[in-house]
Order: structure tokens, then C-alpha cells, then sequence
């Protein structure tokens, strides 16, 4: 079995419109929620969201582009440029050939549907672009960076709600780590903070209506976000022989269904995933140094993920940190995974742990160390992504320091 | 704006050219447009004139309305708009 290192990194997200800007906004305990604009926000009950703000898809895209590109589609295109330009690999001959790009996202051209639906039922027009297919399609975007970047091995589009992101990053590593790939491209990306997008959750009475307050006593409810993140898994000799800068190992992953309940999480599930990447990895549970929560903001996710969390740990639950970084970008839902992992990567190679913000009241339910909002220096060995989706499939990552 | 002007603009601005260079024996090929960019155009002229093409990108060739150079689609565009009630 191969080695397999992160060693490109790109992101969009309301924090920032790269891994340095989005690194130095956690770093701040930055919030990048805010009120939502986008039309008929009025007609919503929620109007807060993580959005990404200063975008202009317009220079970025010519009018070819526009026409196929949903947006998002646009952020994991300009998420790719950013991993792909510092992996510093070029792809043709036989890496074109096997390399490929897993990317996670639920919901898709959330948006596209939303505008052509407006069009044929509010409107009553008869008649859309061409293009609407291709361009609202789950895969899309991962076959805009196949083309971008000639990617012509495995390709495809993993929809799994909120784990979206790491069950494709976790392909992506069996990938790498199996050398059927020297490279992957993996992550995922997410934009439904739209009309429809945010009238579909608010149905849900999950959401909260004034902020992300993960672990906190007083927290009520999620925030949506959107945006991008995208990675190069490579396998560590191919990097190591182009000396290539290595962010960081990924060292297993686990994935588990509850087969319970289809929006209620279980601790058991999550613990098996937990625990599962941690065998995985070959990693004893004291090496973990920081936990990226999946950290929603319910009140189910977070005291039953604490819980998870007590259970596969023992004592050792109380020594590590676990921040959610939701808290500051919102949920990203099929592309939350891939944000979060940035900011274990931030633990390991730098030595920072990103808080958990917006934190008001210690909860006796989630009794750990959630690094309260200011972040925090420390030396992380191993740290882990978790993610735990509506439909009860779970998948946690386990990423070590080089 | 005739029925040749808007056909031209909608013509030029999918082959990405300036409408002079657009005449009336040009073909799409001529232009440079695939088979994506001949259904944006059909798109764009069914909005223009409010009329519905019978065009399938399946059998382009075997379509009522001829589409062998920018002439023969005014022609078909007139025809569609004389016909409309």
C-alpha cells in the first residue's frame, strides 16, 4: 500500500477566496456569517447564511463558460486552480491517463434549477436554455476540472448530504493508496443559498435564525454556507521523487451507516467511524491531537457526536481539542467536508487550532475541550475530519503531521 | 432591426464575430459553430421572434427548417413568423 499526502490545496468559502485568506480568517476567529442577499430573501424565515461575498463570476468566466457553469461549478473551478497550481503537477502521458477527480456535492445546480423553475412556473415562460442540463447535473463540475486540467482517469460525483465531501476524498484515498492513481483530484463544493435552496431547509425547523453556536448551551440550529474545497491526494513517493511541498498524510478513513433513522444521528454510527479510522490509520486513539466536528449547531448533532466522541476516547476525550469550524463558514452540506479539512491541515502544519466561535454557554452534554472561541497554538500528531449526514452515512478522516 | 439584422447579431454573437463578418451564404460550420452552439443559437432565435423551431439535434439534417447557411434560416424564421396567429 502506497502513502498517500495532500499536496495541493484551494478553497472559496465565506471566509475567504483562498486556503491563506480562509487559514488567516479562522486563525481570527473570523464569522463569515451574515444576512443572505439574494432575491425574494424576504419571503424567507431565514435570512442568515454563510455566503460568498466579492465574487464576481463574470471576469472570471467567458460567456460559454457562464452558459455551463452553475456556480457551483464556479467555485470548484477556481478551488481547483488554487490545489492544482501548488500540487505543481501537470498532467498528460500516463498521470492524465490515471488521474481523476472524486468531488462531493448534494444538491448540484441547486441554483440552476431554481432560476428555470422560476422561469416555467412564476414566469410562465415555455421554453429554457439549452444548457440547463448540463449545467444543474451533480457531476458537472467534476467534469469541468476533467476538461480543465486533463484529467483522464476515474472521474465521477459522490451524493451522500452532509458527508458528501468525505466520501469522496475517502475514494480518492483508496485510489492513491491502492496505485491504481499517483494523483487525485478530491473535495467538493456546495451552493444552494438561494430562494428554494433555503426555503427546502428552513421546512426541516433546523435552521437557526441568528447564528452557528455549535456545542454552545444556547445554540438553535444550523447556518448554511457555500463554496469550494478541492485537494491533490498524491501518493507520497511520486511527491517525495518531484520534491514537492507535503501539506500533510492522510492516513485512513472510516465510513459507517447508521440503518436507523433518516435525519436523527446515532452515536454508535458516528463511533464506528470514528473508531474505524482510527484502525485504519494504524493510530492509537492518543495520538489524536485535534477533531474537526461535524459540529452542526443542532442539538442532536452535537451532543450525540460528543458522545461518540467520550466513547471511542475514554479519558483521552478530555486532552484533545475538538472545535466546528461551521461556527464561522456555515455548513457547507455536500462540500462541508472538504472546508473542514483545511482546518486540520492549519492543526498539523502550522500548529493552529481553529475555535469554535460564536460560543456562549458550557453544555454538560458536550463536555469537551471545543477551543471556544479564540484559536489556539498547539502540536498536532493526527488529527480527524468528521462527517455525519442526513440518511445516517457517516465518514471520518484521519490526517497526520509530515 | 430586420428579421436579417437580429438573425446576424445572434449568429455573430455565438461565433464570437463582429456581424460584419457574417453574410448571408455563410454557413455555421463557415463560422465556426459545433453542435452545442446551433442549439443556442435555435434557442436564441425561438426568444427572439416568439416562435417555436422544429429542430432535433438527433437529425439535424432531416429537420423542416433548413439551416444550411444564415439565408435559408431568415427564410425559415419568416415563414414560422408569417405563420404564427
Amino acid at each position: 500500500m502506497k502513502r498517500v499526502v495532500i499536496t495541493g490545496a484551494g478553497t472559496i468559502n465565506a471566509l475567504g477566496h483562498s486556503v491563506a485568506a480562509t487559514f488567516a480568517a479562522m486563525r481570527e476567529g473570523h464569522c463569515g456569517i451574515g444576512p443572505l442577499e439574494f432575491r425574494d430573501v424576504e419571503r424567507l424565515a431565514i435570512r442568515i447564511g454563510g455566503q460568498v461575498h466579492g465574487f464576481e463570476a463574470e471576469g472570471r468566466f467567458n460567456r460559454q463558460q457562464m452558459s455551463l457553469y452553475d456556480r457551483f461549478t464556479q467555485f470548484t473551478l477556481i478551488a481547483a486552480k488554487e490545489a492544482i497550481a501548488q500540487s505543481g503537477l501537470e498532467f498528460h502521458g500516463e498521470l492524465s491517463a490515471k488521474s481523476g477527480v472524486v468531488l462531493g456535492t448534494a444538491g448540484g445546480g441547486v441554483s440552476t434549477w431554481d432560476d428555470n423553475y422560476r422561469s416555467v412556473y412564476e414566469d410562465g415562460k415555455n421554453r429554457v436554455h439549452p444548457f440547463v442540463v448540463p449545467k444543474l447535473m451533480n457531476n458537472a463540475a467534476a467534469s469541468h476540472v476533467s476538461m480543465e486540467f486533463n484529467l483522464k482517469g476515474p472521474s465521477f460525483t459522490v451524493s451522500t448530504a452532509c458527508a458528501s465531501s468525505n466520501h469522496a476524498m475517502a475514494q480518492a484515498f483508496q485510489m492513491v493508496r491502492s496505485g491504481m492513481s499517483a494523483a487525485m483530484v478530491t473535495g467538493g463544493s456546495e451552493s444552494m443559498l438561494c430562494f428554494g435552496g433555503v426555503k427546502a431547509w428552513e421546512g426541516l425547523r433546523v435552521m437557526s435564525k441568528e447564528a452557528c453556536r455549535p456545542f454552545s448551551a444556547n445554540r438553535n440550529g444550523m447556518v448554511q454556507g457555500e463554496g469550494a474545497g478541492i485537494f491533490v491526494f498524491e501518493d507520497y513517493d511520486h511527491a517525495r521523487a518531484r520534491g514537492a511541498e507535503i501539506l500533510c498524510e492522510v492516513l485512513g478513513f472510516a465510513m459507517s451507516s447508521d440503518a436507523s433513522d433518516i435525519v436523527m444521528p446515532s452515536k454508535q454510527g458516528a463511533a464506528r467511524a470514528i473508531a474505524g479510522a482510527l484502525k485504519d490509520g494504524g493510530i492509537n486513539p492518543e495520538q489524536v491531537g485535534y477533531i474537526n466536528a461535524h459540529g452542526t449547531g443542532t442539538v442532536a448533532n452535537d451532543k450525540t457526536e460528543c458522545a461518540a466522541v467520550a466513547d471511542v476516547f475514554g479519558p483521552h476525550a478530555d486532552r484533545l481539542m475538538i472545535s466546528s469550524t461551521k461556527s464561522m463558514h456555515g455548513h457547507l452540506i455536500g462540500g462541508t467536508g472538504a472546508v473542514e479539512l483545511l482546518a486540520c491541515i492549519m492543526a498539523l502544519k502550522d500548529g493552529v487550532i481553529a475555535p469554535t466561535i460564536s460560543y456562549e454557554e458550557p453544555d454538560p452534554e458536550c463536555a469537551l475541550d471545543v477551543v471556544p472561541n479564540t484559536a489556539r497554538d498547539a502540536r498536532v500528531e493526527v488529527a480527524l475530519s468528521n462527517a455525519f449526514a442526513f440518511g445516517g452515512l457517516n465518514a471520518v478522516l484521519a490526517l497526520g503531521r509530515v | 432591426m430586420s428579421t436579417r439584422d437580429k438573425v446576424i447579431a445572434i449568429v455573430a454573437e455565438q461565433a464570437l464575430l463582429a456581424p460584419s463578418d457574417v453574410t448571408l451564404t455563410s454557413t455555421l460550420d463557415d463560422l465556426g459553430i459545433d453542435s452545442m452552439g446551433l442549439v443556442e443559437c435555435i434557442f436564441a432565435i425561438e426568444e427572439e421572434f416568439d416562435i417555436s423551431i422544429p429542430f432535433n439535434a438527433n437529425t439535424p439534417d432531416e429537420s423542416d427548417f433548413d439551416i444550411s447557411n444564415v439565408a435559408a434560416i431568415i427564410a425559415g424564421i419568416d415563414k414560422l413568423v408569417s405563420q404564427k396567429t
